[in-house]
This record gives structure tokens, C-alpha cells and sequence, in this order.
């Protein structure tokens, strides 16, 4: 019985008096979308294929083209969404997980949008970032309980610091790229970011697919992954980095390894991962050395030893029900930095089941690990980056309020790089050559434009950032850092105003 | 050259800054040898060099890791997380060692003397020349290869019955090897001295008989570890079985597309 279901999630809408016939919507759709019939000089369209990436829209010379979602076909039905029900076929006929790709996508509450941020009137000036210092420069990495300097009395009144300080990540801004590896994104979209990275003076993040030869060039700008399945660690790959991140989880796919399929392993992807053409390049669950905080402890160390001591080394986990412990036992266990990735962080493939319900979002696992660190008296220690979808520098200076050193943004840099939020990063076919190791495809970003276009994000997103600390009266991140004075609740309940440790609007000091 | 450091007293980190101190002096001296260690973690770590380290005394976790190229022989038992991450080099070890040999080792050799425990091998892998190789003299506990995506162990089941701790993990059924071989296994073999029964093994593996050039294998393997431990082991090449992995994508056929 086949149950394939009629209905289709998107519709190719083509205006037959603009279309030219001239063929770019079929060129540059890898789903097989488009056909063209020579006959009769016409292009028929195969709704089925389409997975809303919008690039045929895109290119249409004549702005022939418009790709709209499909209005469902099912009888309503506020319980079996049509989303539901053709799941339900789609694994009725395979019997397979069903795989996606970015970030959860279900209407769970975004506290971003629940929150306000405050800005100076009379009692404090406000200040204009245009005419005045801003301060927006971050450092990650632990921070000395105690500092204290000594200054010589001679003629020079030199001054020495008492103490050695850890090393720290120098950042332009409090914005980092987030790991995605080589193989998951194409070589394009790894050599937009580091160049970005490079030029803006901040870093982007291998992943764990370790660091493709033609990148060594921007290893200072490059946080390296260690993830279980050690794919391109060896010790080369530590030492040349800036700082190393020990990946414990993903926001889009907590407690899962990654299995990235024999096809998607080619040549350059098999030399930068250090592993077998052909073969899966399957990641573990676990880190099998790793069952304990005291075993984290032992990695963290390994890799310090390795490094002699001269890099922040970092664990990024997941944003679940129990990540303050979790983080408290990081930081006590010597990281430099936790990362911290909520529940609509992305990925470039995930079980959708476990993408849409695992976890917890970033604002909430963001204020509660702080809270508990500085309970603990352990808040210096190591430095908190938040990731899991940060939309807009907005939400950037609300991570920060709420306790954030940095960010990490993934999902937002590809779509500067031209994404289109289809979620098929899975299947390697991405028409805007990002997710996809197709030369066909990846040609199509050109890493020159793509580095501006992640430069232009950067420089905007940070402008904004000062404005909005200016109108606060802040002239340094460092002030608004952990600063839940400045947020106010709106339309929330007391119980998430309370784990945010932030007032109601309308509330005063 | 010859060096020799007493690890008496000392912590891992600042024993660990002997050593490469005395290898930033001397980038490829002959012969580095450790006294009295107990317990110091890390030892090895990270180090790139040609260079001979000999250790007496019980080194501590993870000794060895990120290793890419020296010859360490240790007289006396390991810890957990030897050879972890390895890629080029070797390490003998005189006695037992812990948990996670070897873990993630992408090349150089590993032989031990007696027996290993649960862990061993887990997610091995090779990668254009490298090769690694894990050959131990005796028994091995749950787990054994797990995830495996290449390279190559060897289990050879001497010394039965010295360890009552072998014993209690493995059973009474004789059989050297504990439970879950190679779970997960896509890449690499394993070679093991009698069969392992069925509901051991992960069902990712197959069992069987070996071959001519499997045997030429084995003897090249056996020889060494003779070479490391003392003729008097007895030099077999048969009553061998190997597993392989019934395919390289175990996972292939997962997922709904």
C-alpha cells in the first residue's frame, strides 16, 4: 500500500508570461525540482522535490518565480498537525529516524522576545557611542581571584602584575562563530568564517572535523574541537589553535553522537578528519574517557599538559534540565570556558525528534548557570559563552545581562553566508553551497563576498551593541555583564522571572 | 645521550616540565629514564621526539596521550587512558594495564605483557599509512574495540588466570575476552586466541576463521611481543579467530530520507 502523501510542503508558482524559459531556476536547483520540455519551450515544476530554499526564487532573471508554502490539503485538525501526519507516512514507508537540519523550529517560548532591556534618562547620561569610547573588547579565559601589581618607585614607576594570568581569548566584539566542521559546511563557508574571524579580530570554531590544511593560516583565530570521536585531533592540531574546546554536547542534539555518512566523507573531508575515505565517521555518544567531572578533569588537563598551559581550554555542553551543576563541576574542574548550547542551537543533521524536544533554551540555562557560579563564588573562573540561537544583537546584550561573556553564533552566520533555513542540511544537496561538499554546489559561495558579507554582521551587530550600552549609560560590556538590573519581564509568570533573576516591567529599582 | 629524572616527591606537572625540559635542551637525545614514578598522570603527553623513555614505578592516567612518536617502556602496570588519542610511537608495558587503552589511537603500537581492562581500543582508527596495533598478552575485559574504525588488536590470552579480577569479569567460560567485542565496530580487526561466543560479540562483527596472510600477521606480532617480553611464551600462529566488521556504515540504512 502506498501511502505516499499527496500533499506537498511547498508550491513552485511560476508566471508563465515572465518565464523566459532560460533554465537558471533548473540549473541551480539540486533537488531535480525543474524540467524542461524543449517541445513546447516550457518548464514544469515538480512540487514534491521542493525544499523551500528559495534559491530558484532567487535567481529567476524575470522574477518569474515564487515559491509559496503549501496550503494543506489535510481536514483540519488542531491535534494531528499536517506536520505529524506526514511524518508518520514518511516513516511508515522507510522505517528510518527522521533527520533535520538548523535549529528546533516549534513555537516553545523565546524569552529574547520577553525581555526588555532598560536605557538611561536624567538620572544617568546616557552616552554616544559615535563621540565617545565604547568599550565592547572580551576576554575569555579564567580570572584571577586576586590582582595585584607591583610598581617599581624608581623614575620609570614601571608596573609588573603580581600574579601570571591565565591565558585569554581576545575578542573585538562578545561574538564568536560556533562550531560547525568541515563536512557538515562546505570549505567555502569554514574559509568565510575564518577569514571573518581573522579580519574582525575574533574566532570561528572547526567543529570536530578537524582543520582543513588550506585554514592552518588562520589557526590563531581558531578555537579546535576535541570531541569523542578525535577526528583530526593530534597534537599539531592542538598547538597550532588559539584555544581548545572539549565537546561534550550540542543544544540541537543533546546526549546523541554524529554520524556523518561514507558519502559526505571525500577526499579533503577524509585528510582533515585523519580518518578513511568511504566510512562512516561515527562520533560516540560519550566520550568513553569520560564518566565523571573527575574524568573531565583528567581530559582538561591532558589537553593543558599538551599545550603547556599557554591556551584557554574550554567544554561546551548542551543547555539541559541539570546544567547548572553540570557547569558548576566544569568550571571546578579547570575549564577556562563553558559553552553553553540551547535548545534551538542548530546542527547539520539531528534526529528531529531529539532537535524538538531535548533540552532546555539558552535563557534559561544561561541565568541559571550564572547565578549558581556566582553563588559559588566560582564566576571568575572560567568564562560563560552562550550559544543556541541568537538572532540579533538585541539578544546579545540580553545574554550578556543575564551573564554571557560572549556568544557564539552559528545558525545567524549562515545565514549572512546566503542560507535560507530550509533544514535539509542533511542531505548534502544545499543549493547555496553551504551544507554540502558538492564542487557543483559549493562554487557558489565565493569565500570573498561570503567573509564581507559575515564582516558587514559583525560590524553591524556590534555598532548596535554600543548604542544600546550607550543609551544605558555603560561605556564597557564589562559593567553590563551579569547586569539583570538592566531587563525587565514582559508577559512572563513569576516562576521564569524568578530562574531569569529579573524583574517585571514596570517594576522599578 | 642518556638522561635519567627521579620522579620521587614529585607532582605530574612538575615532573612532566622535567622531561620537556630536558627535551627542549637535547631535541632527540637517545635514552630518557624515569625513577621511582607513582602515580603521576600525563607523562608523554603531547610529545613529539625520536627519543627512548624508559619508566620504573606505576605511571599514572592518560600516560602517553597525544603522544606522536616516542618509544616508552614501562616495568611495571599501567593506568587508565594509555596510548589516549596516540598517533605515532610505542609503548611497552611490563604487567596489566587499566581501563580505555588506547583509546581513539590513530597509530604506533601498544603491547602489553599481561592483561587490560574494559574500554581497551575503543574507537581505534587508521588513517593513510598509520596503522595502530594493540597487542596484548593476555586478557581483556567488556568492550573491547568498541566503535572501531580501524587499525588492528591482538589478544593472545596468556597468562590465563593470574588475575582474579580477569576472572570475575569475564566469567567461567574460559573465554578471554569479556562481553560487547567490537560493538559498533566499522573499520579495522580483531584478533583473538580461541572463538568468543556468539552473544559476546556486537552485532556489528563477524567471527572467523583466519588465513594464510592473517597468520603472517600474527607471527610478525608474536615475534615482537616476544622480543618485548621473553622467548619462553610459546610461538603460535593457529587457534586464532578474527572479527571484522560486517560493513563500513554500520549505520547506513538508519535513517529516513
Amino acid at each position: 500500500m502506498a501511502l505516499k502523501p499527496r500533499q506537498t510542503d511547498f508550491e513552485v508558482v511560476r508566471d508563465q508570461d515572465k518565464c523566459i524559459s532560460c533554465q537558471v531556476c533548473l540549473r541551480q536547483c539540486s533537488n531535480d525540482v525543474h524540467e524542461y520540455d524543449s517541445d513546447q519551450d516550457i518548464i514544469y515544476s515538480d512540487n514534491s522535490q521542493c525544499v523551500g530554499c528559495h534559491r530558484c526564487e532567487s535567481l529567476c532573471p524575470t522574477g518569474a518565480m515564487k515559491i509559496k508554502q503549501s496550503e494543506s490539503e489535510f481536514r483540519q485538525n488542531f491535534n494531528w498537525s499536517p506536520a505529524h501526519i506526514k511524518n508518520i507516512y514518511k516513516q511508515a514507508d522507510s522505517g528510518g529516524v527522521l533527520l533535520t537540519g538548523m535549529g528546533a523550529d516549534r513555537p516553545y517560548p523565546i524569552y529574547w522576545d520577553h525581555i526588555l532591556f532598560n536605557a538611561a534618562q536624567v538620572t544617568n547620561p546616557s552616552i554616544d557611542p559615535l563621540r565617545e569610547p565604547m568599550e565592547i573588547k572580551t576576554f575569555i579565559g579564567n580570572k584571577s581571584d586576586v590582582v595585584g601589581v607591583d610598581i617599581d618607585q624608581g623614575e620609570t614607576f614601571n608596573m609588573k602584575l603580581k600574579q601570571d594570568i591565565s591565558p585569554q581569548l581576545v575578542l573585538s566584539t562578545p561574538i564568536l562563530f560556533s562550531a560547525m566542521s568541515f563536512g557538515s559546511i562546505s570549505f567555502n563557508a569554514c574559509a568565510s568564517l575564518a577569514r571573518a574571524a581573522r579580519q574582525f579580530g575574533t574566532f570561528y570554531n572547526t567543529g570536530e572535523g578537524g582543520m582543513h590544511k588550506d585554514l592552518e593560516i588562520y589557526a590563531s583565530n581558531t578555537i579546535v574541537q576535541v570531541a569523542s570521536g578525535r577526528f583530526g585531533v593530534d597534537i599539531d592540531y592542538l598547538k597550532r589553535a588559539a584555544a581548545i574546546e572539549i565537546k561534550i554536547g550540542q543544544g540541537a542534539k543533546p546526549g546523541i553522537g554524529g554520524h556523518l555518512p561514507a558519502e559526505k566523507v571525500t577526499e579533503e573531508v577524509s585528510n582533515a578528519r585523519m580518518i578513511p575515505q568511504g566510512t562512516d565517521a561515527i562520533s560516540p555518544a560519550p566520550h568513553h574517557d569520560i564518566y565523571s567531572i573527575e574524568d573531565l578533569m583528567q581530559l582538561i588537563y591532558a589537553l593543558k599538559e599538551a599545550t603547556d598551559y599557554q591556551k584557554p581550554v574550554g567544554v561546551k555542553v548542551s543547555a539541559v534540565h541539570n546544567v547548572a551543576p553540570i557547569a558548576s563541576g566544569i568550571v571546578r574542574a579547570g575549564a577556562d570556558f563553558v559553552t553553553i548550547d540551547g535548545l534551538r542551537g542548530g546542527t547539520g543533521a539531528a534526529p528531529q525528534a531529539i532537535r524538538d524536544n531535548i533540552g532546555i533554551p539558552i535563557e534559561l540555562a544561561l541565568a541559571s548557570v550564572d547565578t549558581r557560579l556566582r553563588e559559588e563564588g566560582i564566576r571568575h573562573k572560567a568564562s560563560v559563552i552562550a550559544a543556541g540561537s541568537i538572532r540579533s544583537s538585541a539578544d546579545i546584550v540580553k545574554a550578556i545581562a543575564l551573564g554571557a561573556d560572549a556568544v557564539y553564533i552559528g545558525s545567524a552566520a549562515l545565514l549572512a553566508l546566503g542560507c535560507n533555513l530550509c533544514q535539509k542540511c542533511y542531505t548534502g544537496k544545499c543549493n547555496w553551497g553551504i551544507a554540502t561538499q558538492d564542487p557543483y554546489l559549493t562554487k557558489r559561495l565565493n569565500p570573498n563576498i561570503g567573509t564581507r558579507r559575515l564582516e558587514n554582521l559583525l560590524r553591524g551587530w556590534s555598532l548596535e551593541i554600543k548604542e544600546m550600552l550607550g543609551g544605558a549609560g555603560i561605556n564597557a560590556i564589562e559593567s553590563l555583564r551579569g547586569n539583570r538590573e538592566h531587563l525587565r519581564g514582559i508577559g512572563i509568570g513569576e516562576k521564569e522571572l524568578a530562574v531569569l533573576g529579573i524583574k517585571h516591567a514596570g517594576e522599578a529599582w | 645521550m642518556s638522561y635519567c629524572i627521579s620522579a620521587k616527591g614529585l607532582n605530574y606537572r612538575d615532573l612532566n616540565q622535567k622531561i620537556k625540559v630536558v627535551l627542549a635542551k637535547n631535541p632527540n637525545p637517545a635514552m630518557l629514564t624515569i625513577k621511582d614514578v607513582c602515580g603521576q598522570k600525563y607523562i608523554g603527553d603531547g610529545i613529539q621526539a625520536d627519543i627512548q623513555i624508559q619508566i620504573y614505578g606505576v605511571p599514572g592516567n592518560d600516560l602517553g596521550a597525544f603522544m606522536d612518536g616516542p618509544h616508552i617502556e614501562v616495568f611495571d602496570n599501567v593506568q587508565d587512558g594509555t596510548g589516549n588519542t596516540m598517533n605515532e610511537g610505542s609503548i611497552i608495558i611490563h604487567g596489566n594495564a587499566g581501563d580505555i587503552l588506547g583509546y581513539s589511537m590513530r597509530g604506533g603500537e601498544i603491547f602489553v605483557e599481561k592483561s587490560v581492562g574494559y574500554r581497551s581500543g575503543i574507537h581505534m582508527k587508521s588513517y593513510g599509512k598509520k596503522v595502530p596495533v594493540m597487542v596484548i598478552g593476555g586478557e581483556a575485559g567488556n568492550f573491547l574495540g568498541e566503535y572501531m574504525a580501524g587499525g588492528m588488536i591482538i589478544l593472545l590470552g596468556l597468562h590465563k588466570k593470574e588475575s582474579r579480577q580477569a576472572e570475575m569479569t569475564l566469567g567461567c567460560d574460559g573465554e578471554i575476552v569479556g562481553n560487547y567485542v567490537g560493538t559498533g565496530m566499522h573499520g579495522g580487526i580483531i584478533y583473538i586466541r580461541g572463538r568468543v561466543s556468539d552473544y559476546k560479540l556486537g552485532k556489528e562483527v563477524k567471527q572467523m576463521a583466519v588465513d594464510a596472510q592473517d597468520k603472517k600477521i600474527l607471527r610478525t606480532y608474536i615475534q615482537k611481543y616476544q622480543k618485548y617480553f621473553g622467548k619462553s611464551q610459546p610461538l603460535k600462529t593457529d587457534g586464532f579467530t578474527k572479527l571484522i566488521p560486517f560493513s563500513h556504515r554500520p549505520y547506513g540504512k538508519l535513517y529516513a530520507y
